[in-house]
């Protein structure tokens, strides 16, 4: 199934908007956090600065986000991981409500209780956790409520390659043949679980073959590029539509940035992320826009510059929101 | 026919069943996932006849695969279905603890409110029976630690009954701990106290209320779970020796009624906790922290005491399984130590 122009420019505008989102919290994450603003002898302080805690960013890593996701309806389901904002920005989460939240604001999604590994918008059925391969099985409960419903809802599990080494990943793939559940279970292979590379973490070159086991299929999209996700993905979310179950599907991805920010990178040689940069997703998508007439310099420098408004509006909003009173952590542990 | 004909008695898991199925016949967004809980009717009896009742599309046999099948409950409720999710034996927590605590007890929290997850997990505690460390355990302080679980500990049918359905009725994740030595099982002896008078139609017990389940002036046992009906047969023990003991059965441990506990204390005086979860970091500590904290409202006569099992994991061997978790003797023996205590 190829993209017709539409879609094409969707999936390119999202990428474009994703890139914007998490290049400007690369620089608004560092706020507060170096030196001399910090305590004295630290060289970065991760609980400082106006969005606080852990950040992990998914620059280059919006093909598998986009091509996916233009399969996706609202009413689909999307359980994400710790590294979220990719998926979120794909499935329309919120943008105002998911920033706040990671400013810890009251106005966030989460009223400032979750921030950005824990975002959860039910308007359009995303969520996402901070554990590692545990969403899968999340994925399956859902698309096991569509099946109960009698809906052609389906349900997408993401991960990165080293949640495939946990048992969580390993249930829910059976569960899901067994019980024919429509899930799409998307692997993205960035080559590293922080700074652990594949190799040495995973017996198979490719977790596409452990679909096998399953008894599903497992395809594997050994580019990172946006079209060839929206094939594979655009089979996938078919064929659990007309309730013929799971697919595994494995994107070799780009991860541009550290595993988090603040991350030293001293596992990956140092012009790696550099290299990686040379084949950007977004540039080829463009290119190929530019080919078939869909984008030219006008254009692109139109959509840019609206798409740029709305990620720097999210974040003054984020910014500019107010603080939940301190008492309201005792609130929203029942949902009484 | 004698009127005695009429009274209706179930056994706890009867009562169990029942709760479960009058509920699943009014909401058809219920549904029940689990080990052998289909023809076997589950291990422990808990949905014995709902298959029949329902159908394998709602009373759905997994494979062992806690983890994959605790985060499906949780997948399929944010859809807004209520599932039922058995966990064979509590013990077995360890494979899928990740869903229970990071996930379902905290995902409401996490997005302020705007998701909620009605699940029920039922699950099997206690020893008394010798199978050992590994499936003997009653854990439940350790759900009741966890911000985000209700804990419900019945001790009887009559109350099973009306928290099942309660908790299947309730928005958030509630923790159904059943004690298997109470379940009135074929196959397991069990404390007779625990088959009572379920009436047929539905009904709830709010959580949060404990009961009183025997008057006395002399001292109070503060209890749940299996623990009640031995607390009730140590009564009548001490009755006879002249000592009154007054039994508050905790019904759940989240919410937890700190009122009646403090009404009964603050009229006896004197506050024994029997427990059969781990004596350390538990239950019994909680119960005697609320009463310290309270000591400027009430007077107590003696120090507070606490039974339970004395920080070892169950042994298989029946004198020492006998030893570790609390028999009727042990409590009635530390209610007698207690009345000979005082403050100075």
């Amino acid at each position: 199934m190829d993209p017709t122009s539409e879609q094409l420019l969707w999936m390119y505008e999202k990428m474009v908007e994703i890139r914007e989102y998490e290049e400007t919290m690369a620089k608004v994450y560092l706020e507060g956090k170096l030196p001399p603003k910090i305590q004295k002898g630290l060289a970065f302080d991760i609980g400082a600065g106006p969005v606080p805690g852990e950040m992990h960013l998914a620059a280059g890593q919006e093909p598998v986000a986009v091509g996916v996701c233009a399969h996706l309806r609202r009413e689909d389901t999307v359980v994400g991981a710790h590294r979220p904002h990719h998926f979120a920005i794909a499935k329309d989460v919120d943008l105002l409500g998911m920033t706040s939240e990671m400013f810890g604001k009251a106005n966030g999604l989460g009223k400032g209780k979750g921030g950005h590994m824990h975002l959860f918008d039910p308007a359009v059925k995303f969520s996402c956790s901070g554990i590692v391969g545990a969403g899968a099985p999340q994925a399956c409960g859902a698309a096991l409520a569509a099946k109960k419903l009698g809906k052609d809802w389906v349900a997408v599990s993401f991960f990165g390659e080293g949640a495939a080494n946990q048992g969580a990943f390993h249930e829910a793939l059976n569960l899901a043949s067994l019980w024919k559940l429509p899930v799409i279970f998307v692997c993205e292979d960035n080559k590293y679980g922080i700074s652990v590379e594949k190799s040495a973490s995973t017996a198979i070159e490719s977790n596409a073959d452990r679909a096998a086991g399953y008894g599903m299929p497992g395809v594997l999209v050994d580019t990172n590029d946006a079209v060839a996700v929206f094939r594979a993905a655009g089979e996938a979310v078919a064929r659990a539509r007309r309730g013929e179950g799971p697919t595994l599907i494995e994107v070799k991805t780009d991860r541009y940035l550290g595993h988090f920010q603040g991350d030293p990178e001293t596992y990956r040689p140092k012009n790696e992320a550099q290299q990686l940069r040379q084949h950007d997703p977004i540039v080829i998508l463009g290119a190929q826009l530019r080919a078939r007439g869909e984008l030219d310099d006008a254009k692109d420098a139109a959509l840019r510059s609206t798409i740029s408004a709305r990620v720097q509006a999210a974040y003054e909003h984020g910014r500019n929101s107010p603080y939940p009173a301190p008492e309201d952590a005792l609130l929203h542990v029942f949902a009484d | 026919m004698s009127t005695a004909n009429k009274v209706r008695k179930l056994s706890m898991a009867e009562a169990i069943s029942e709760g479960i199925g009058q509920e699943m016949a009014r909401d058809e967004r219920v549904f029940v996932m689990g080990e052998d809980i289909g023809k076997y009717g589950g291990i422990f009896s808990a949905t014995t006849g709902l298959l029949d009742q329902f159908g394998p599309e709602r009373i759905m046999d997994t494979p062992i695969s806690e983890t994959g099948f605790m985060g499906a409950a949780i997948g399929a409720a944010a859809e807004g279905l209520r599932p039922i999710s058995e966990l064979m034996f509590v013990d077995f927590f360890g494979v899928c603890f990740d869903q229970i605590y990071n996930h379902l007890a905290k995902n409401t929290y996490m997005s302020g409110g705007a998701c909620k997850f009605p699940v029920v997990i039922t699950t099997g505690i206690g020893g008394g029976y010798n199978d050992a460390a590994q499936h003997s355990q009653c854990l439940y302080a350790m759900f009741a630690h966890v911000p985000g679980l209700k804990v419900v500990v019945p001790s009887n049918a009559y109350d099973a009954k009306g928290l099942m359905i309660q908790a299947i009725r309730d928005d958030n994740p509630v923790v159904f701990m059943y004690h298997k030595g109470i379940m009135g099982l074929s196959w397991m002896s069990y404390f007779e106290g625990s088959t009572n008078e379920v009436p047929a139609e539905p009904y709830t017990i709010p959580f949060g209320q404990a009961k009183v389940v025997r008057d006395g002036k002399d001292l109070t046992i503060v209890t749940l779970s299996q623990m009640v009906q031995k607390s009730v047969l140590a009564a009548d023990k001490l009755a006879a020796e002249g000592i009154e003991a007054e039994i508050i059965d905790l019904r759940t441990l989240v919410p937890l009624d700190k009122e009646t506990v403090l009404r009964s204390v603050a009229k006896t005086g004197r506050l024994l906790v029997a427990d059969e979860d781990y004596l350390s970091f538990g239950v019994s500590g909680e119960i005697a922290a609320i009463v310290a904290e309270q000591l400027n409202h009430l007077q107590l006569k003696a120090p507070v005491r606490r039974l339970a099992v004395p920080d070892v994991p169950i042994p298989f061997s029946r004198p020492l399984e006998q030893f570790a978790i609390p028999q009727v003797d042990a409590i009635a023996a530390e209610a007698r130590a207690l009345m000979q205590l005082t403050l100075d």
